[in-house]
């Protein structure tokens, strides 16, 4: 049976050339890179190289870059790091209603540390305007902390002008652009960003190994304890194998992120048209246009999530929703309830995420599958058949 | 995550659709919730001689519905009062923890359709306990 990845927001397939450097280096670089003697310092040599790359990646130096274990490490090293180190200036953090679980939940336990959190609403589309984040500076603000792209409506936000009043105001600007590094061009310098959060995962990478953009001279509080890697910013032996493909993988985005994200734009464009058109009341979720290239989104009226994914899955389709059933709590996503989604339409969401290895194939495979099983899934809904008998 | 018999049931559910001339309807969940089963049976000389059911909800909450009204079908009133929620669930050899409060309500719907044709035949409703016709988590603040 054909199978069709269609879950790049939640992990992506790593290159086979990432895959086979990997493994070379897992067997052949497994000196400490602490280490002086020639296999340490042949490791090391590596990490250096990882980390001019995905400086270049971001328009940052070498120096602003920290090797994490991902990304809900590197947003809860910056969140709970930033705000410690700040505690006596200020303890007023803002965010927004739909940043990832990493970013709310990091805030939450801040909370309970005593400082208080403004968490802004968003527009229909899932955006927060710059002039809102503005509005919510306070005297004691100390951070401020917008992604780059949402997770799972793809929405891109203002974050130059977000920065750029953050740096007006003197407040540490944060974004968690797990989402959108290795699939938009982003410039750390042009768009006012201090600190910036991404794992390798999410574009083409190995799982476990991210990175934090720290802009010189910006100090955390420490998370973990131990030894003086990362310059004493995260301590631990590095993940040397992990930190190549985070190096590879951000290479080849620098490279290849142009063509491949037009190519990607298409597709989805051509899948969000095909669904519109194939399938009646069902709606396109986030921004049409500030969007991330690979992201679409649907809420389809009458269903729900889980059932559609597991007939989806039947048919050889991985995919994603935001129904409570797939999130593992009792709630449908917090996200499509921010945008102003009944419950009911939350639960009925699909989202569908492309990549370089998405075909034109697997957007007809998946335009020809999905309309019978959201039929089939209608035909059983008591919703379905008390609008139509 | 779910049993071969969930799949099953889910990928070929029994007695799906709408009744028209039904002796008893009964409608459990709530839309806020993600779960809606809607049971409806015909009732001739006391027994269930047709049943059928439409659900909003996730692959166990179709999998329950489809059992409970293969479990129901040709049973007794007195005997389908008996069918629980944790005996369908059996039926299915067991479900997901999770799954056991929020989508596990199909025989309730089945309780709620026979209590429907009692009341609507004037015939005693006594000592059966509708569950509140809800989640049981009360995300739906029922």
């Amino acid at each position: 049976m054909k199978e069709v990845y269609f879950d790049n927001a939640a992990t992506t397939k790593i290159l086979p050339t990432i895959a086979d450097e990997m493994y070379k280096a897992l067997l052949d670089c497994y000196g400490n890179p602490s280490g002086i003697y020639k296999l340490g310092q042949q490791a090391k040599k590596i990490i250096d190289g990882a980390r001019t790359e995905v400086a270049l990646l971001l328009n940052a130096s070498p120096e602003e870059i920290v090797f994490t274990g991902g990304g809900s490490e590197g947003d809860t090293m910056v969140l709970i790091g930033a705000a410690r180190a700040q505690a006596k200036k200020g303890r007023h953090i803002i965010t927004t209603a739909v940043e990832h679980h990493a970013v709310l939940h990091a805030c939450e336990a801040l909370e309970k540390e005593g400082f208080r959190v403004t968490y802004l609403p968003v527009d229909e589309f899932g955006m927060v305007g710059a002039q809102a984040v503005e509005a919510a500076i306070a005297e004691d603000t100390i951070l401020i902390s917008v992604m780059y792209a949402n997770n799972e409506i793809g929405t891109i936000m203002p974050v130059k002008e977000i920065g750029e009043i953050a740096r007006k105001h003197g407040v540490l600007f944060h974004t968690d652009a797990v989402q959108a590094v290795g699939h938009v061009p982003i410039d750390v310098k042009e768009e006012n960003i201090d600190l910036l959060t991404l794992t390798a995962h999410k574009f083409h990478g190995p799982k476990g190994t991210g990175a934090v953009y720290i802009r010189k001279g910006i100090r955390l509080a420490n998370l973990i304890y131990g030894g003086g890697q990362e310059k004493g910013r995260r301590a631990g032996t590095e993940n040397t194998t992990g930190i190549l493909g985070l190096g590879l993988a951000s290479a080849h985005a620098r490279q290849h992120m142009q063509e491949n994200s037009e190519r990607i734009r298409k597709l989805r464009d051509k899948l969000i048209s095909g669904i519109e058109e194939k399938i009646s009341e069902v709606r396109l979720n986030g921004h049409r246009e500030q969007r991330l290239p690979n992201n679409a989104n649907f809420s389809i009226d009458y269903i729900e999530g889980e059932g559609l994914l597991l007939l989806l899955d039947m048919a050889g389709i991985a995919a994603s929703s935001g129904s409570a059933c797939t999130s593992g709590s009792l709630d449908p996503s917090h996200v499509l309830l921010a945008i102003g989604l009944p419950h009911e339409t939350a639960h009925g969401s699909l989202r569908l995420t492309l990549s370089e290895f998405t075909t034109e194939d697997d957007i007809d495979y998946l335009l020809e599958k999905l309309p019978p099983i959201v039929a089939r899934l209608r035909s059983m809904s008591p919703l379905y058949s008390e609008k139509y008998n | 995550m779910y049993s071969a018999k969930v799949m099953e049931h889910f990928s070929n559910p029994r007695n799906v659709g709408v009744m028209e001339n039904f002796s008893g309807v009964g409608t459990v969940g709530n839309p806020v919730c993600g779960d809606i089963m809607k049971i409806f049976i015909k009732v001739e000389e006391n027994k269930i001689s047709d049943i059928k059911f439409q659900t909003f909800g996730c692959g166990a909450a179709i999998a329950t519905s489809s059992m409970v009204t293969e479990l129901a079908k040709g049973k007794t009133i007195e005997e389908a009062l008996k069918l629980t929620n944790l005996a369908v669930a059996e039926a299915l050899d067991g479900l997901p923890p999770v799954k056991m409060h929020c989508s596990n309500l199909a025989a309730d719907a089945l309780k709620a359709a026979i209590v429907d044709y009692l009341l609507k035949n004037g015939l005693p409703t006594d000592g059966i306990e509708l569950d509140k016709q809800c989640c049981h988590h009360g995300c739906c603040g029922g």
